[in-house]
C-alpha cells in the first residue's frame, strides 16, 4: 500500500512548514489528488489516520480534491476528458491519447494553529 | 522493529557495508542503524521532535491582519470571523507542493549521477512470478564483458535474489524494504552508496514484485520497463493501468510456453497500447533465448545514448 509513503511524506511536508512558518497544529490538510493518479482516496485517508498518530498532524482532516483527468488526442487534435485511463477519445473513439491532466498529488495548503 | 532501539516498523535495509559502531543519524525524522553484523537499516521515529521553539513559534494573535510573508497568508480572522485577542487561531498556509517532492529530489540526485558516469539504468517492474530475476540472471550471463553492470535487488525480505545475481558474476545488492511494497529513489541512493555506479554501463533496479504501487515513484532511471509473462492475465493491463502507462518498454516473458497456453499476445498487447500508445514490446524467453537478442540491442542503444562521449 503506497498511500502509506504518500501519507508519511505529506506529514513530513507539514512538519517541515510547522518549523518554518511557525504552528503546532495542523487542522486541515487539503490535497489535489487527480483522477488519474495512482491514489485512492480512500486508502489515503485510512492511511492518514494511522500515519499521523503521535504527530503535528494527528486529527487532521483530510479535504481532497479530485481535477478530473484530460488528455490530447492525437487524431482529434484537441484536448478531451478522460476519466479512466483505458477510455476512449469521445470524440473519435480512438486511443491515440497523451494524458495532460489529472495526474497531479499536491498538498495545496494547511489550515494550521 | 529495529533491533537496535526496538523502535518503529516498515524499517529499511541495505546489504552489504560492514561497520561495527552504532551509528545514528538523523536526518528529518529518517534515521540509520548499521549493525554489527553490517546491515544497514533506515527507518523513521513518528515525530517525538516537535519541540522547536524558534521564531515565530507557535500562536497567531488575533490583531495583525493580512500578515503576508512566506508564502503564509494570515486571514487575521477566525473561521467564524470572530477574533479573541490573545488566542491562538486557525490560519491558511499555501503550500501547493507535489506530495512526492522530497522522493523526486533523491531521483533527480541519482539521475545527475547516472548522467555523470554515463549510466543506462533501468527499472524493472511486474508481479511476483513473471521471471524477472531468471530474465536479469540470463541477460547478465550473456551480456558478460560487453560493459559494466550493476543490480539492485529490492524485495520485502530476504537476499536470495541479490545472490542468484552475484552468482551470475555481476555485482548487486539487495535491498529489505521491509513491509514497503516499492523502491523509493532514496533507498536507490543509499544502495549507490555502497554498490557504486557503473561507469559507461547498465543499472538494472528490480523493483518489489508488484503491478501496482512501485509505478509511482521515480527512481531516476532512464526507462521503466514492466515485465508481464505469458502465464499471467492478458487483460493485466487495463487492470494495472498506472504501471503500463509509466513504462516505456513491455517485456512479454516466458513465451516459449505459448504453445501450450490459450494467452492472446496481440490483444494483451492492444490492451497496452490503449493506455499507452508509444510502448515498445519486446518477447522474450529466457529459457529458449528466444527474442533475447533483439532485448540485448534495445539495452546496447540505450547505453550508446547515455554513455559520456570520448
Amino acid at each position: 500500500m503506497h498511500e502509506m509513503a504518500l501519507c508519511r511524506s505529506i506529514i513530513e511536508l507539514c512538519r517541515e512548514q510547522a518549523e518554518r512558518q511557525g504552528f503546532r497544529t495542523v487542522k486541515t490538510v487539503r490535497l489535489a489528488i487527480g483522477a488519474l493518479s495512482h491514489v485512492e482516496p480512500q486508502a489515503l485517508e485510512f492511511g492518514f489516520d494511522a500515519a499521523s498518530r503521535g504527530t503535528i498532524a494527528e486529527g487532521a482532516v483530510l479535504e481532497i480534491e479530485r481535477p478530473p483527468g484530460q488528455a490530447f488526442c492525437m487524431v482529434c487534435e484537441a484536448t478531451v476528458p478522460l476519466a479512466q485511463r483505458f477510455d476512449p477519445c469521445p470524440r473519435c473513439a480512438g486511443h491515440q491519447l497523451i494524458v495532460t491532466g489529472g495526474e497531479e498529488m499536491r498538498v495545496k495548503d494547511l489550515e494550521v494553529e | 522493529m529495529c533491533t537496535v532501539c526496538g523502535c518503529g516498523d516498515g524499517e529499511t535495509k541495505v546489504e552489504g557495508h560492514h561497520h561495527h559502531d552504532h551509528d545514528h543519524h538523523h536526518e528529518h525524522g529518517d534515521h540509520e542503524h548499521v549493525l554489527p553484523d553490517g546491515t544497514v537499516i533506515r527507518h523513521s521515529h513518528h515525530e517525538h521532535h516537535e519541540h522547536h521553539d524558534g521564531p515565530g513559534h507557535g500562536h497567531h494573535h488575533g490583531h495583525e491582519h493580512h500578515h503576508h510573508h512566506d508564502g503564509v497568508i494570515d486571514l487575521g480572522h477566525g473561521p467564524a470571523g470572530t477574533e479573541v485577542p490573545g488566542m491562538s487561531q486557525t490560519r491558511l498556509v499555501q503550500i501547493e507542493q507535489d506530495i512526492l517532492a522530497k522522493n523526486d529530489s533523491f531521483a533527480a540526485v541519482n539521475r545527475q549521477l547516472f548522467a555523470a558516469k554515463g549510466a543506462f539504468v533501468l527499472n524493472l517492474m511486474s508481479s511476483p512470478g513473471s521471471g524477472k530475476t531468471t530474465l536479469l540472471a540470463r541477460t547478465l550471463t550473456d551480456l558478460k564483458g560487453r560493459f559494466p553492470v550493476a543490480v539492485i535487488e529490492g524485495d520485502q525480505q530476504t537476499s536470495f535474489d541479490a545472490d542468484r545475481i552475484r552468482a551470475t558474476g555481476a555485482p548487486a545488492i539487495q535491498i529489505n524494504t521491509g513491509k514497503g511494497c516499492h523502491l523509493d529513489a532514496q533507498m536507490v541512493t543509499q544502495a549507490l552508496g555502497r554498490l557504486g555506479t557503473p561507469e559507461n554501463g547498465v543499472l538494472f533496479i528490480e523493483n518489489v514484485g508488484n503491478l501496482v504501487c512501485p509505478a509511482g515513484f521515480d527512481l531516476g532511471e532512464a526507462h521503466k520497463v514492466v515485465v508481464l509473462s505469458v502465464t499471467e492475465g492478458e487483460d493485466k493491463p487495463l487492470k494495472y493501468p498506472n504501471m503500463f502507462a509509466a513504462a516505456d518498454l513491455l517485456l512479454v516473458t516466458k513465451v516459449d510456453l505459448l504453445p501450450h497456453l490459450t494467452f492472446d499476445v496481440e490483444r494483451m498487447i492492444a490492451y497496452a497500447r490503449q493506455i499507452k500508445p508509444s510502448l515498445e514490446v519486446l518477447p522474450v524467453s529466457a529459457t529458449s533465448g528466444e527474442g533475447l537478442e533483439a532485448w540485448y540491442a534495445w539495452i546496447e542503444a540505450g547505453l550508446a545514448k547515455a554513455k559520456r562521449p570520448g
